[in-house]
């Protein structure tokens, strides 16, 4: 690597640093604040704790926090992969037989506007519950409809000039599927992600709060702060949030990652 | 036309859930009745009765009374739930809406504060606030301000308005930057405030974009509030029904959808109420032709 | 006692640095009042900035502007002059009153003396039937109106104008000018008309300003000397035509010595 791009590389990260620095000094007197009012004001545990005190439990509890996570995370995983591949098969059905998606739409709007994650109560009764599946079936899906709306999108909005011109190569249905509407659905399969992301982690978060096995971060949570434990329930939370956080920002590498040299 | 098209949208509806309902009631019939595996994973549910309720046990559940002997029916009893979580979502709402809206004129006034806030607002739509709600009920009845002592019922309702306040602002906050620079010129050609820009220009532009975001932040009030009540079984609210009666599941296993359905009315008429004010604030703009 | 004064200003962007863009060098231009004066160029003339200048919406590097005898600063301050764009930039949320409403209300006027004088300039622009309608139920040529309408609601004296028709089909174009004309006519308004196109200016103008780029600075001011009255046979006339070959040779004086540098350079001339 020539000397050149290493300055060019540098330069492009101090111009970020840069540009993240009253974001990072509100973190910091945020931070900073919460602390002196917990002691200034000699604030009880039970309302706030100590953001010195919740890392000193974060560190405390880390190996008991990175299990609870794996747990959630791999419900929310499992859920967020199964449901995007079933929310993109459905979309190429949807995207052939437009009926079927004048039906789906209404019913995915109104899902959209019902907390959704109470069906968990139905599905602890239909299979066994003392099993993930009820959470993973969940995840799936949350995941499927916000995937199967958005790509289902990407097949069906594309340009008619587009279209037009493939129309005068006589080109075949599937060919302008494959030439057409796939690579205008690929970015709209991204913005889905990076909403199901992260939503996958809340439900699978949420779905533990049904009862159930609790090995989770919702569980930890609850029985922390039952036991008035509540500096370690804040760490538990951090917890989630790191979750949260990496799902989202792996859904914005793999995006970013594909789109390269593509016109923003 | 316009009629037209509700009527279409509404009949489409009808008959997705009547799918839905075919879906499950052929499911019972054809399905294996302990649950099944498919690839080796145990991925069929239980079609009993048990597991799963034919769809018109669920409804008439509704006629009969929520506990033997009471005389007090079910759907009083759901109702009575989902408006008590309604009155709270719609707190948590309107907390969430000045909440939100005012940080948006605050970044949009000094840009420190945008680029030293906006990274966190974005942040926290990816993470799982939900995880506070245990610690935020556990203030009620315990914190004092004053003479004031937090109902638990608030906290609910601050929990919706964490998940509301979030989309709020920064939906409102990409309206008031949407005003076309010739508009902000003109206003700068006669010599207008800050604040009369901000009134006369900026809010009337960012309308459009601040409606769907009142959407986002309607739906996220009524997730807060039901994950509060879940996760804290609070008294009252349309979540500890739920929770309630997923218990008695095996024994009345048609209960639990009555307050499933119940929080989906919750929802709908949440979501329903801020689309009257899409209406009302969208009625004399041109209609954008969606696809 | 002139309208407008620009003196020996000059717009430098980005100065001392290597994006540095001389925008507008040492220009001066003396405006009477009730004159209509053209500023024409192509790209990069700096005839929008001399605008902004002189409207106070930026502020010169060197030089002075005074309108109305006052400041730049403060005949903005005192609404001394009316602006129109070539989006006509009405307010979709707003009818058509309330839009030509808008910069009274910020001088504070009370609402039925608003009201009157929003009604005035619908009439003046012969559009009073559409006082409730919103602006996007109107064609382009009506929203103009209005924006000129708006621009002249507090009946200022001085009105500049950034191609205004510039949006606009020819026809409608030809009929906008001979509406502007009138309507600046009957109120008496000063005007300042930046444009592309030769004919336009020809028509409108008691005097054309040509402007040439790097550095923006005014080579020629042409006298039109069509006299003060224009009408259908204007357009057919010697002298409109004298004037358009007068304007396009200025231009391409400009043009044409500017291309020769380039050449020299070795670019391409476009």
């Amino acid at each position: 690597m020539s000397d050149k791009t290493g300055t060019l590389a540098i330069a492009r990260i101090v111009g970020r640093v840069r540009q993240a620095g009253p974001a990072l000094v509100f973190g910091f007197l945020f931070l900073a604040l919460w602390e002196s009012a917990v002691r200034g004001f000699d604030l009880k545990p039970y309302f706030l704790a100590a953001p010195s005190k919740i890392f000193e439990q974060f560190v405390k509890n880390a190996s008991r926090i990175w299990e609870a996570s794996a747990v959630s995370g791999g419900n929310a995983l499992i859920g967020l992969l199964v449901g995007t591949v079933l929310g993109v098969a459905m979309s190429f059905v949807l995207s052939r037989y437009k009926f079927l998606g004048e039906l789906i739409t209404p019913l995915a709007i109104a899902l959209n506007a019902i907390p959704i994650f109470v069906l968990v109560a139905v599905l602890n009764n239909m299979y066994s519950i003392t099993s993930e599946i009820p959470r993973r079936v969940m995840v799936t899906l949350v995941v499927y409809f916000i995937v199967l709306v958005n790509v289902a999108k990407g097949l069906t909005q594309v340009r008619s000039t587009h279209v037009e011109l493939m129309k005068s190569y006589a080109a075949s249905d599937f060919q302008i599927l494959r030439k057409v509407r796939v690579p205008n659905a690929v970015p709209f399969l991204f913005t889905a992600l990076k909403i199901a992301a992260p939503a996958s982690v809340i439900t699978a978060f949420v779905s533990e709060y049904f009862g159930g096995l609790q090995n989770g971060l919702g569980s930890r949570i609850t029985s922390n702060i039952a036991n008035a434990k509540n500096a370690a329930a804040w760490a538990y939370v951090l917890g989630a949030c790191l979750l949260g956080l990496a799902f989202y920002i792996v859904s914005i590498i793999l995006e970013s990652v594909t789109r390269r040299g593509e016109a923003k | 036309m316009l009629a037209r098209r509700i009527a279409y949208r509404s009949s489409m509806f009808v008959v997705a859930i009547a799918s839905v309902v075919a879906l499950w009631e052929l499911y019972k019939v054809v399905g294996p009745q302990d649950g099944g595996k498919l690839f080796g994973v145990s991925i069929l549910p239980r079609a009993n009765d048990t597991a799963m309720p034919h769809i018109w046990s669920m409804l008439s559940r509704y006629g009969r009374p929520e506990v033997r002997g009471s005389d007090t029916k079910i759907w009083s009893v759901v109702l009575s739930g989902a408006f008590f979580s309604l009155r709270l979502s719609l707190v948590g709402f309107f907390l969430g809406t000045t909440i939100g809206v005012g940080l948006a004129v605050l970044m949009s006034r000094f840009r420190v504060v945008q680029r030293g806030l906006l990274p966190y607002l974005v942040m926290s739509q990816t993470v799982p606030l939900i995880a506070l709600a245990p610690l935020v009920v556990s203030w009620g009845g315990k914190l004092e301000i004053g003479s004031f002592v937090w109902p638990r019922w608030l906290s609910a309702s601050i929990l919706g308005t964490f998940l509301a306040f979030f989309p709020i602002a920064v939906g409102t906050l990409r309206g008031l930057a949407s005003a076309p620079a010739a508009a902000l010129e003109l206003m700068e050609s006669y010599a207008a405030s800050w604040k009369q820009t901000l009134f006369k220009l900026k809010f009337p532009a960012a309308v459009p974009y601040m409606v769907p975001a009142l959407k986002l932040g309607a739906s996220g009030s009524v997730i807060g509030v039901v994950v509060a009540e879940i996760s804290t079984g609070l008294k009252g609210g349309i979540g500890r029904l739920i929770i309630e009666y997923a218990r008695e599941a095996t024994g009345d296993p048609a209960k639990v959808f009555t307050a499933v359905f119940g929080a989906a009315a919750l929802g709908i008429t949440m979501s329903g109420l801020v689309a009257l004010s899409d209406v009302v604030l969208m009625r004399n703009r041109p209609k954008e032709s969606s696809t | 006692m002139s309208a407008l004064e620009v003196l020996a200003a000059s717009k430098i962007f980005n100065q001392g640095t290597t994006k540095q863009v001389d925008a507008l060098v040492d220009v001066s231009l003396t405006v009477q009042p009730g004159e209509f004066v053209s500023l024409i160029g192509p790209s990069g003339c700096g005839k929008s900035t001399l605008l902004r200048l002189i409207a106070n919406l930026l502020e010169p590097t060197t030089g002075s502007v005074s309108v109305n005898k006052k400041t730049a600063a403060q005949a903005r301050l005192d609404q001394d002059y009316g602006m129109a764009f070539q989006q006509a930039g009405l307010f979709d949320w707003r009818t058509v009153s309330k839009n030509i409403e808008l910069p009274l209300e910020l001088k504070g006027w009370e609402k039925s003396r608003r009201e009157t004088r929003a009604k005035e300039m619908l009439e003046l622009v012969k559009l009073p039937e559409f006082a409730d309608l919103y602006p996007w139920q109107l064609s382009g040529g009506m929203q103009q109106r209005i924006a000129i309408a708006r621009a002249l609601a507090s009946h200022p004296p001085l009105l500049l104008m950034d191609e205004p028709f510039g949006a606009l089909d020819e026809m409608t174009r030809e009929y906008m000018q001979g509406e502007l004309l009138r309507i600046c006519g009957e109120t008496s308004t000063t005007v300042v008309f930046v444009t592309h196109s030769i004919p336009e200016a020809v028509y409108l103008s008691n005097r054309v300003v040509v402007m040439s780029p790097r550095p923006g600075r005014i080579t020629k001011v042409i006298e039109v000397g069509l006299g003060a009255t224009r009408n259908e046979d204007t357009r057919a006339a010697e002298g409109f035509f004298k004037g358009i070959t007068a304007v396009r040779e200025a231009l391409r004086g400009t043009h044409a010595e500017h291309a020769a540098a380039n050449a020299v350079r070795g670019v391409e001339d476009r």
